[in-house]
Parts: structure tokens; C-alpha cells; sequence
């Protein structure tokens, strides 16, 4: 790691980044009561939600109270399809995004003018926080659509001031590479499998990382382990930063690291968050590792109220040598449920299953081995022939099916997989908990 | 400066302040705005030391106003300028104006008193011109004028004040909005009240937006003026961005 870069501290917004703990939670018991009164007032899911549960607002006078309230899950969300859970009027909503949809029904997510403006400024911190200046010509290799991600770190990274280029997800690796010489570009903002690609094409190009301007590397988008790291940050030689994000709240924008690394500091000026226990459902406060809940205490088109994240994460009380005084979360790393990330896309191995079962000649017997050669993730899926319908009579046939399946996989989940087929039988013994084996590193 | 925890208030049987909290720093100008009976006034009256709290805490300057005595918070440096001005007409402008130090007297405080009492006049030059005037024959703005006057003779730390422009002729409602943003540009901290959104919201740095006794929206002028919904329902439709 360059200590050159990484050496001080900047704020984006020092008023709040380093505001005494005293007055983050006033601010927070303001912002958490006026939100709770406008959604009960607008949302006819809160209103719901809340009278099942007979919660009075009233008695939410502090942090502690906050678990009188019921959780919001992705279900909800889904269910709520396309914008049953937005705060305002459609009038006042200025732009829509959407989550893919891949497990389930997709997210759409509302943004008023305040909206855009607060996101702006929470992504600019986490750019700040990274280190990057207006000095620095940033990159972003991410997608810019539907999602949300890539618009997030074009509007933040001009805030600070930065030159952005929005090289997009589209682009050959060829042509970022292009770009990140030509254009001299100082930071990469991408997923962190993009940038093993980028990597990748550097060597295989014959580039030198010496022939380049490059100096850190922001990514985000799906979990990644601090080998992965370790092996970015030595192939591109660069130093790199974590963020923290998810379309229904805010993505990017909730939390980021600092250039000292140890631990993303959360806006808590715009978000309050718990870790509790997954299974029983209760708080486990601040040291133990537990799933992230998040409510959201500034957003006027989607505000969620305890929005259960799914990731896993522990929080760190202890003050940041930066100064700011926003508590710390551990890197995500696991998840509470099964979802899969895989190259930048998340599914459900229920998905493939329901793509198995509309193929004939196969039993929905599967398994699923998740490697990586090369730092790209592979997907392997053991698939049992069926034992009940008339066996497949030549080699053509089989190979015509399993290039028919690759396709629908590919076509539906954007997933490159490899299909081997096993014995009938063979699958019989796995269940849930052995359905999935991953073996990535980290 | 201030800070307002889960406050409850009202009259009687009624419920006014159902939770409200909020926060005001030091040197801000902070808006509450709001329908006619959202509770506005009914803050500032029990900040001011008239109505009790039912439940809450109020702290100034980090100390326990919650239950303090009337004159207790004024001494603190929290001052009301109420709704309506109530000055008292049959007392000429001088008058008025110290009685409004008039705990500053007790305290053997004379030669401040005399050096506020010529700031005031530097702000408001009509009241030096009428001091020896009675207080009833001045008109609505000049009245105004006097009211937060002789607030300022307390040497208050927070000013509060609860619609300044009603009854305000629209011409000296510009000029006692300048002499606000003067006072705060000299560092006073200050709480206003306002029907006048577009006024209020022009002088504050922060605002909260009151719905029957409870705070619905919180945030920066900026942020507040660009809601829509503050837009229609308190900015009016003819609504043009106010910049500085």
C-alpha cells in the first residue's frame, strides 16, 4: 500500500463526519420521529404494520425503543410491487430505479429531489473517505441502467470534485483498459470481480500497472474477501476501499471505509442501524456479529423502517483514528440467507432448481460448486438424469439439452455455468445444507 | 444550545405536543412552521416557562429547563417574543423597552442596560424617534419593532419568536426580517415561528414542519423549499426559489 495516499484525512463534510456522539443521537431521535410520523401518515403498509402491532409513536423516545417496531423484509418490499411503498406522491418522485428482480420480483425504489441530494452527499463522504480528491480522475466501471450503483458514484465523485468517467459496466475490459491509460485515470470503481478482470486483461495485454496512473480501487457491489483484496491491490498495485450499499436503502452511500481500513464508518446522520440475532429476531447490540437492520431516517420517497438486510456484520463503538465519529461495521461477508453472489449477480439457488425442473430428462436433483480459477468465480452444476422418463438415446441429444440449459440459465440468471450430468440417484442424499458448496477462497 | 427530548404539552385535557424533539446550535436560525393550531405556539410558550410540560426535557445551554420558573428562563438568556406583540400601550416606548431588562435591573446591571438600550435604538431607529411616546399609538410593525426591542434588553443568548409578521404591514415585514437576519448575523441564536414559510424559511438555516402537534419533515431551509409538499402547503402555489 502507498502510505504516500493514504497518509491524512479528508472529510467531505466534517460538520457531520466528526459531530460529537451526543448530538448524532439527537439528531437521530429527531429524524427517526419525524420519518415514523410520515409514513404512518403515507404508507399504508407502515399504517398497517404498525396498528397489527399496536405500536404507539409516541413511546419511541429513544434508540433503545426502536425494537417496538415491527421489520420490514425484502417479501415486503416485493409485495409492495411497483411502488406501494413510496412516501410521496409519484409527482415529487424526480427518478426510479429498480433492482433486477433475479430472486423474485424486482425493487423499484423512489428518489425526490432531497433524495438524490442526500445520496450525493453520503457517496461523496465514502469517496472522501477513500481518499480521493478533485484531484483525481475516477473511473467507474459499473453498470448504469435500472441499478443504482453506477449513477451513485458518478454524482458523488462529482461532488467531490473529481473528473468521472462513466466508463460503464458495457465496456470491453480492452476498452477500460484503454481508457485507464489514455485517460489517466487515478481510481477504479468497480465490483470487485470486474477488477480481477481488469487485472487480468492488464497481463494479458502486456500493460504495466508502471504505464499507469492508477492509485486505489473502490469496490463494492458483492462480498469480497481481504485475500481477494491483498491479490487487487498487489496485480494492480493500488490501494483499495470497501463500500457498503443495497438498492432499497441506498446504494452506494450507507457506509464506506476510511483510508485506515478497519471497518466501513456508517452515515448514521442518515441511517440508524441494529445487528440482531437472525433466528430470534432481538438486538445483540453493539460487538457481536449478527444481521444488519436498517432504518432510514432522512429519506422522503422509500423510507424504510428496520429494513432487515440480510448481511451479517458487527458494529465497533471504538472512536476511528480518522475523527469521525460515526460508528464503525465489519465488512460483509456472509449472508443469513442462501443467496448466492456470484460475478456481480445474485440468485437463489431455488432459481436454478425451478430451470432444472422445466427441463425434461433430468430429475431436480442438483448441486451447485462454486470455485474460482484464475480470481473468476466458477459455477459447477451436478445435475442427476432422470430415472423416470425414457432415457436420452445418443450423445446428441444430451449435449443439445445441456446446451438448451446453459442457455436458459444464462438467459434468466446471467450466470455462466458449467452442467455435468450424474447417475440417476446419485444426488439423492443432498439437502439444504449440503445443496451448496463453495469453494472460493475467503 | 437547546434540546428538546419527547416534549408533551397542551391545555386542560387537550394533547398540543405529542413527542415533539428538536435541536437548536448555537448562532442558527431554526423555523418551525406549520398549519394554524399545529402547536407552534404552544412550543414556544412552554420553552418560555408559561405552559408545563407534561413529560420531556428541555435543556438550555445544558441545563434542566423543563420546569424552571418563568423568570428563572429568562435570566438563562431564553426569551419569547410573543405572538401579538403585547406591548403596553399606556407606557411610553422607553418604558417598555426597559422593562424589558427589568431582571437585569435587580441584578444592579444599569450600565449594560444603558448600552443595550442604544443597540436597540441603532436597530430600530424609530423607537429612539418615539421613545417618550405612548407604546399604543404606534403602528403594528413599529409595535413588532418594540416587542423583539425589548426582548433584546434581556440579553437574551435565544430568541424566540412567534409570528413576527402577522399584522405586518408587507413593507415593514421586509424590514423587520432584515433586522432578524442582522441580529443573527451579529450571532444570535434564534427560533422562530413562522405562517410566513416563505419568509421564515429565506432567514433560517434549518427547519421543522409541524402537522398537529407532532414534526413531520425536518431539515435544511434548502431542503424544505424544494419539497413539494412544503411547496403546496406552505409556500403557495405562485412559490419562486428564494436565493440570498
Amino acid at each position: 500500500m502507498s502510505e504516500e495516499y493514504m497518509g491524512e484525512t479528508i472529510y467531505y463534510n466534517p460538520k457531520f463526519e466528526t459531530m460529537p456522539r451526543e448530538d448524532i443521537e439527537q439528531q437521530q431521535i429527531e429524524r427517526l420521529q419525524s420519518t415514523l410520523n410520515r409514513v404512518y401518515r403515507n404508507v399504508a403498509f407502515y399504517q398497517k404494520a404498525f396498528d397489527a402491532n399496536r405500536v404507539n409513536l409516541e413511546n419511541i423516545k429513544d434508540m433503545g425503543t426502536l425494537r417496538e417496531l415491527p421489520f420490514t423484509t425484502k417479501e415486503d418490499l416485493q409485495k409492495s410491487y411497483p411502488y406501494d411503498m413510496f412516501a410521496v406522491p409519484l409527482r415529487n418522485i424526480v427518478r426510479i430505479h429498480s433492482t433486477s428482480g433475479i430472486a423474485g420480483k424486482p425493487i423499484v425504489v423512489g428518489f425526490t429531489r432531497d433524495d438524490l441530494r442526500n445520496w450525493t452527499e453520503c457517496t461523496a463522504r465514502l469517496l472522501a473517505a477513500a481518499g480521493l480528491t478533485e484531484h483525481d480522475v475516477v473511473q467507474i466501471a459499473l453498470d448504469y441502467n435500472l441499478f443504482t450503483s453506477g449513477f451513485g458514484f458518478q454524482q458523488g465523485a462529482e461532488q467531490i470534485g473529481a473528473s468521472v468517467i462513466p466508463a460503464s459496466f458495457t465496456a470491453s475490459v480492452e476498452k477500460q483498459i484503454v481508457i485507464m491509460r489514455d485517460f489517466k485515470t487515478t481510481a477504479l470503481v468497480t465490483t470487485p470481480s470486474h477488477a480481477v478482470n481488469i487485472a487480468a486483461g492488464l497481463e494479458e495485454f502486456g500493460v504495466h500497472t508502471e504505464s499507469l496512473h492508477l492509485r486505489h480501487g473502490l469496490f463494492s457491489g458483492e462480498r469480497w474477501s481481504d485475500q481477494l483484496r491483498q491479490q487487487l491491490e498487489k496485480r494492480l498495485h493500488i490501494t483499495s476501499t470497501d463500500a457498503y450499499g443495497l438498492t432499497e436503502i441506498m446504494n452506494p452511500g450507507v457506509a464506506g471505509e476510511c483510508h485506515l481500513r478497519e471497518g466501513l464508518h456508517i452515515n448514521e446522520d442518515h441511517f440508524l442501524i441494529e445487528i440482531i440475532n437472525p433466528k430470534t429476531l432481538e438486538p445483540v447490540g453493539i460487538g457481536p456479529e449478527g444481521e444488519l437492520v436498517l432504518t432510514t431516517i432522512t429519506k422522503e420517497g422509500f423510507p424504510l423502517i428496520r429494513y432487515r438486510t440480510g448481511d451479517i456484520t458487527s458494529l465497533n463503538p471504538e472512536p476511528c483514528a480518522c475523527g469521525r465519529t460515526f460508528l464503525r461495521m465489519a465488512r460483509v461477508l456472509s449472508r443469513t440467507d442462501d443467496l448466492i453472489s456470484f460475478r456481480g449477480v445474485e440468485f437463489f439457488p431455488s432459481q436454478i432448481e425451478q430451470i432444472l425442473r422445466e427441463v425434461e430428462g433430468i430429475s431436480p436433483h442438483y448441486q451447485l460448486i462454486l470455485g474460482r480459477e484464475a480470481g473468476v468465480d466458477t459455477l459447477e452444476i451436478k445435475v442427476e438424469i432422470s430415472d423416470t422418463v425414457p432415457f436420452l438415446d445418443g450423445l446428441k441429444s444430451v449435449e443439445n439439452m445441456l446446451a438448451q440449459l446453459s442457455k436458459r440459465i444464462k438467459t434468466i440468471l446471467d450466470v455462466d455455468a458449467k452442467i455435468t450430468l450424474v447417475e440417476p440417484k446419485s444426488l439423492r442424499h443432498i439437502d439444504d445444507k449440503s445443496r451448496v458448496v463453495d469453494k472460493r477462497p475467503g | 444550545m437547546l434540546k428538546i427530548l419527547n416534549l408533551e404539552a397542551g391545555y386542560g385535557q387537550l394533547r398540543v405536543l405529542k413527542g415533539i424533539s428538536l435541536h437548536v446550535l448555537p448562532g442558527e436560525a431554526v423555523a418551525i412552521i406549520g398549519a394554524n393550531g399545529a402547536g407552534k405556539t404552544t412550543l414556544l410558550k412552554t420553552i418560555a416557562g408559561i405552559l408545563r410540560p407534561r413529560s420531556g426535557k428541555i435543556m438550555f445551554n445544558k441545563q434542566d429547563i423543563s420546569n424552571a420558573p418563568l423568570e428563572r428562563i429568562v435570566e438563562t438568556g431564553c426569551c419569547l417574543v410573543p405572538e401579538g406583540r403585547h406591548v403596553f400601550s399606556t407606557m411610553t416606548v422607553k418604558e417598555n423597552l426597559l422593562l424589558g431588562a427589568y431582571h437585569r435591573q435587580r441584578n444592579g446591571a444599569s450600565a449594560d442596560i444603558a448600552s443595550t438600550l442604544k443597540q436597540v435604538y441603532k436597530l430600530f431607529g424609530i423607537l429612539e424617534e418615539r421613545a417618550n411616546q405612548l407604546a399604543g399609538t404606534l403602528s403594528g410593525g413599529q409595535q413588532q419593532m418594540l416587542a423583539i426591542g425589548r426582548a433584546l434588553m434581556s440579553g437574551p443568548k435565544l430568541l424566540m419568536m412567534d409570528e413576527p409578521s402577522l399584522g405586518v404591514a408587507p413593507l415593514l415585514v421586509k424590514s423587520i426580517y432584515q433586522t432578524i437576519a442582522d441580529l443573527k448575523r451579529e450571532g444570535l441564536t434564534i427560533l422562530l415561528v413562522e405562517q410566513n414559510a416563505r419568509a421564515a424559511l429565506a432567514l433560517a438555516d434549518r427547519g421543522y414542519v409541524f402537522e398537529t402537534g407532532q414534526i413531520v419533515l425536518e431539515g435544511t431551509s434548502r431542503e424544505l423549499s424544494d419539497n413539494p409538499e412544503v411547496q403546496r402547503a406552505y409556500l403557495g402555489k405562485e412559490y419562486q426559489r428564494i436565493d440570498e
